[in-house]
């Protein structure tokens, strides 16, 4: 008896196919994080269990998790758009320092003589800015030289965070913080209402749920979006059917960056309250970023979910960090395990596998999967 | 290794998803014969060839060589018993030698100096059956024709006795088609088999022995080529009558609506691809291009609809200038067209087939207006293009690669002509398409060339050409070598004007 597999393209797939395959991705995921905890002695039911309690179960839980969540939805969606486009953003790490430099220059330089009503939304304005403004030189060294987003959308962050860290360790340190690196602490009217017993900032929240919305629309019922999506499948086709290349992968980025831009006006006004060291402003929410535009099918409306998914992930990392002393990077490798078993089901769900036992030599019985 | 005495393949059934793409074929082969495989496309004509390669399994059915049943679960069995197949597209190393190339899969090589042994062998096969080939060429410096010839060679050196072909002649110039076939007919003599896949009726006449039909994934006929026609043929393949003779109406041609003028452009390395050209198409007649591919018709077609800068000279359509304007400007100002390879240009094949039928025309209302696309319009429009142009489709809300290429090719004439053009620039509209497709779309292009609308036609099938085209010019290395009269000029002229031996000019005017 012999086993055949064979691999042929799907013609087409079906959404209860596509949640049973990301299902079941997770499930494999999940599993194989079990074994690497298992080979570290640990219980992996315990450890699992407590991530999930610890993100979900406890209402300061629930709270964390929101928290990371709103940077993860921002940045998602902002994502989603550009790897419509097949345009790599793999910068919004560096996009959301950006924004959070830029909007930091607004608390600690107006915001002292403005009310808050005029404050907040500069500073969201101005984070949008930051944001678009790294993203859009990748754009521009792509459509104009063709240099690699991917090269230089993951360059670009070292140059911010290096930049934040001059910033904070130079000009910006805060004089009343006794050689802290921190900027001074902004001044109540730039700071966020944050929900009572949990660091949650609701304007951030909201401002994340509108966007994912007008994104959503923006892909899939506007001009602008149809083109975006034509230059993804098809950039040939683009060209000859007369479609910018250069203006909307420029506009595309600009969105993009100015996406993960205010993810970072949230960190800095809804939690810390002032600037300090890259690794503390940002958990690498550009890079789950990845993960969450990717898990939400690169639809900005489903990375809602798939953001608190993460962010619950991530908070449930912390508990276990805590309760388990597990090294702090142990969330990052969940992380990497989940996104590489969800981009392995993305295999199955373009392709059928044909498994075919064969008993003697003219034979044979196929069944499909 | 037995050599195939006879090959049988019976009851063949293989299920798609959705479609059935053979349904109980049975076909015979034996040695020194050379079996033609005639069908539409979508017919399973690739399919079954594929179960034989071993590309796929058959759901029932088996296979037999020399009487006996064999199971062939992948190419490599395939090869071990003797069947070789030289794909549509070539399965070629582009910058490794013919002989390189030769030698990755072939088995027998010696471990010192295998490049030595394959070029005796070479030069063997090529005294045997005319398969001439240099073996020290790197294979991006060999012509169509050679680079197929590289692909029988290969399958020759890997012991194949059984060739099948797919689609071979798709790729070649009419001169090198003969060639082939001379090689086909010596090594059938030699007591090869070959399986020839093809859609060309001409080609199955002059070159095979017997010839089995595919309609459907069914067969629907078997015949000694001695005694069939053209015409029998045809209505078996498509399953009614089909006209060869398309019906021209005589018209006079009204104002010139596409006007070039001194046009110079240049080709992708920058050399000289259009030179100087000047012609002008009116309302109400199709201007027929010839000429092998590759002689300045591509840059021609790009530079007239926005795609490739001019280096100099004018195209003006309708009177107005469009030298250099933005392809979508041109395409605003009714300049429709229809591109070459349909698949990568005209088509965004992951996408809707409703959101496939605005490409060009979405920034425009009734599609557009204001902040959205009014997709309600949208999937109207789609349907009425999938009517009016009997397009196949399941609906519009299945994406673009789920169709067949005569489907595809519909659909883009259909939403080319949607927009109601002044000009039609159409490059070789039915290249590859089955007899049906290519009879549907030559007629639209005659009735809209009735409706008043201007044609550029580029072909490189003559037949079209001759057809089609109210005058016709000839194009070698980026000039015309003429511009005359369709009634004037007959096909030899053309084929010396094509090899750029002769000008002609128009007779009066």
């Amino acid at each position: 008896m012999k086993l055949f597999i064979k691999v042929e393209r799907r013609d087409s797939t079906s959404i209860p196919l596509t949640i049973a395959v990301i299902l079941l991705s997770l499930l494999i995921g999940f599993c194989l994080i079990a074994g690497l905890l298992a080979i570290q002695g640990i219980d992996p039911l315990f450890a699992l269990g407590k991530i999930f309690a610890g993100s979900f179960g406890r209402i300061y839980g629930i709270g964390e998790t929101i928290t990371k969540g709103i940077p993860l939805i921002l940045i998602g969606g902002g994502l989603a758009l550009a790897f419509r486009a097949k345009f790599w953003n793999i910068g919004a790490e560096g996009q959301l320092l950006s924004g959070a430099i830029l909007s930091t220059w607004i608390a600690l330089n107006w915001a002292p003589h403005l009310p808050a009503v005029i404050v907040i939304p500069l500073m969201f304005l101005a984070g949008f800015l930051g944001g678009a403004v790294w993203g859009f030189f990748p754009a521009l060294f792509k459509v104009r030289f063709g240099v690699n987003e991917v090269i230089s959308t993951l360059m670009m962050n070292y140059i911010i965070a290096e930049f934040l860290n001059m910033l904070i360790l130079g000009p910006w340190r805060g004089e009343s913080r006794m050689g802290f690196p921190y900027t001074d602490s902004f001044p109540p009217s730039a700071t966020l209402y944050q929900l009572p017993n949990s660091r949650v900032h609701l304007f951030t929240l909201i401002l994340a749920l509108c966007f994912a919305f007008l994104l959503f629309l923006l892909i899939y019922r506007t001009k602008f979006g149809y083109e975006v999506r034509v230059i993804g499948e098809n950039r040939d086709a683009a060209r000859y059917a007369g479609i910018d290349f250069f203006r909307n992968t420029i506009i595309l980025m600009v969105i993009s960056g100015g996406m993960a831009g205010m993810a970072g006006v949230g960190e800095v006004a809804g939690i810390h309250h002032h600037l300090t060291y890259p690794q503390m402003i940002s958990s690498g929410y550009g890079y789950t970023g990845i993960i969450v535009a990717w898990l939400a099918k690169l639809n900005p409306l489903l990375a809602i979910i798939s953001g608190l998914f993460l962010a619950g992930i991530l908070v449930g990392g912390d508990a276990v960090q805590i309760s388990l002393g597990l090294p702090a990077a142990t969330v990052h490798v969940f992380n990497g395990i989940l996104l590489f078993s969800l981009i392995m089901g993305d295999y199955f769900l373009l392709n059928r596998l044909l498994i075919t036992i064969r008993r003697d030599r003219a034979e044979g019985r196929t069944g499909g999967v | 290794m037995k050599k195939i005495l006879s090959l049988k393949m019976e009851g063949i059934t293989k299920a798609f998803p959705g479609v059935i793409a053979n349904r109980g074929i049975c076909l015979s082969i034996h040695s020194g014969e050379i079996l033609g495989l005639l069908g539409e496309n979508g017919a399973g004509k690739t399919t079954l060839m594929n179960i034989l390669y071993g590309l796929y399994r058959p759901d029932e059915g088996t296979i037999l060589i020399n009487g006996e049943p064999v199971v062939l679960n992948s190419p490599r069995d395939s090869i071990r018993m003797g069947i070789g197949m030289v794909h549509q597209h070539f399965m070629l190393i582009q910058n490794h030698t013919v002989a390189e190339n030769i030698t990755l899969g072939y088995k027998d090589a010696p471990f010192f100096f295998p490049l030595r042994e394959v070029e005796k062998k070479l030069k063997g096969f090529s005294e045997l059956y005319g398969l001439e080939v240099s073996a020290r060429k790197a294979v991006w410096q060999l012509s169509a024709g050679e680079q197929q010839r590289v692909e029988i060679i290969k399958a020759l050196f890997r012991g194949a006795h059984l060739l099948i072909l797919d689609e071979p002649t798709s790729v070649l110039t009419p001169p090198e088609t003969a060639d082939l076939f001379e090689i086909l007919k010596r090594m059938a003599k030699e007591g090869h088999s070959i399986i020839f896949i093809s859609h060309k009726l001409e080609e199955i006449l002059t070159l095979c022995n017997r010839v089995v039909v595919l309609r459907k994934g069914e067969v629907v006929g078997e015949a000694d080529t001695r005694e069939v026609d053209k015409v029998a043929l045809a209505r078996m393949m498509v399953g009614r009558d089909i006209v060869f003779d398309l019906t021209r109406k005589k018209l006079t041609p009204g104002d010139p609506v596409l006007e070039v003028d001194n046009l110079t452009v240049r080709g992708d390395r920058g050399e000289v691809a259009v030179r100087e050209l000047s012609f002008s198409v009116c309302r109400r007649e199709i201007l027929g291009v010839a000429g092998i591919s590759g002689n300045g018709q591509r840059e021609l077609v790009e530079a007239i609809t926005g795609l490739r800068p001019a280096d100099s000279g004018t195209v003006r359509v309708a009177g107005r200038d469009v030298t250099n304007s933005s392809a979508r400007l041109i395409s605003d100002y009714g300049v429709s067209h229809v591109p070459e390879e349909r698949i990568k240009f005209g088509v965004v094949p992951n996408i809707m087939v409703y959101e496939n039928c605005i490409l060009k025309r979405h920034h425009r209302p009734p599609f557009f207006r204001g902040l959205f696309l009014d997709y309600d319009a949208v999937k109207e429009h789609s349907s009425r293009i999938l009517k009016s142009f009997k397009v196949a489709a399941p609906s519009t809300s299945v994406p673009v690669k789920n169709l067949s290429g005569g489907n595809i090719q519909k659909l883009i004439l259909g939403r080319e002509l949607a927009g109601e053009p002044c000009l039609l620039v159409a490059a070789h509209p039915t290249y590859g398409l089955d007899v049906g497709a290519t009879e549907y779309i030559r007629t639209q292009l005659l009735e809209h060339r009735e409706r008043g609308i201007s044609v550029l036609l580029i072909s490189e099938d003559l037949e079209e050409i001759f057809q089609l085209s109210d005058r016709i010019a000839v194009m070698f290395k980026g000039e015309f070598m003429g511009v005359i009269p369709a009634g004037e000029v007959n096909m030899e002229d053309i084929g010396l004007m094509m090899a750029g031996s002769k000008r002609l000019e128009a007779r009066g005017k």
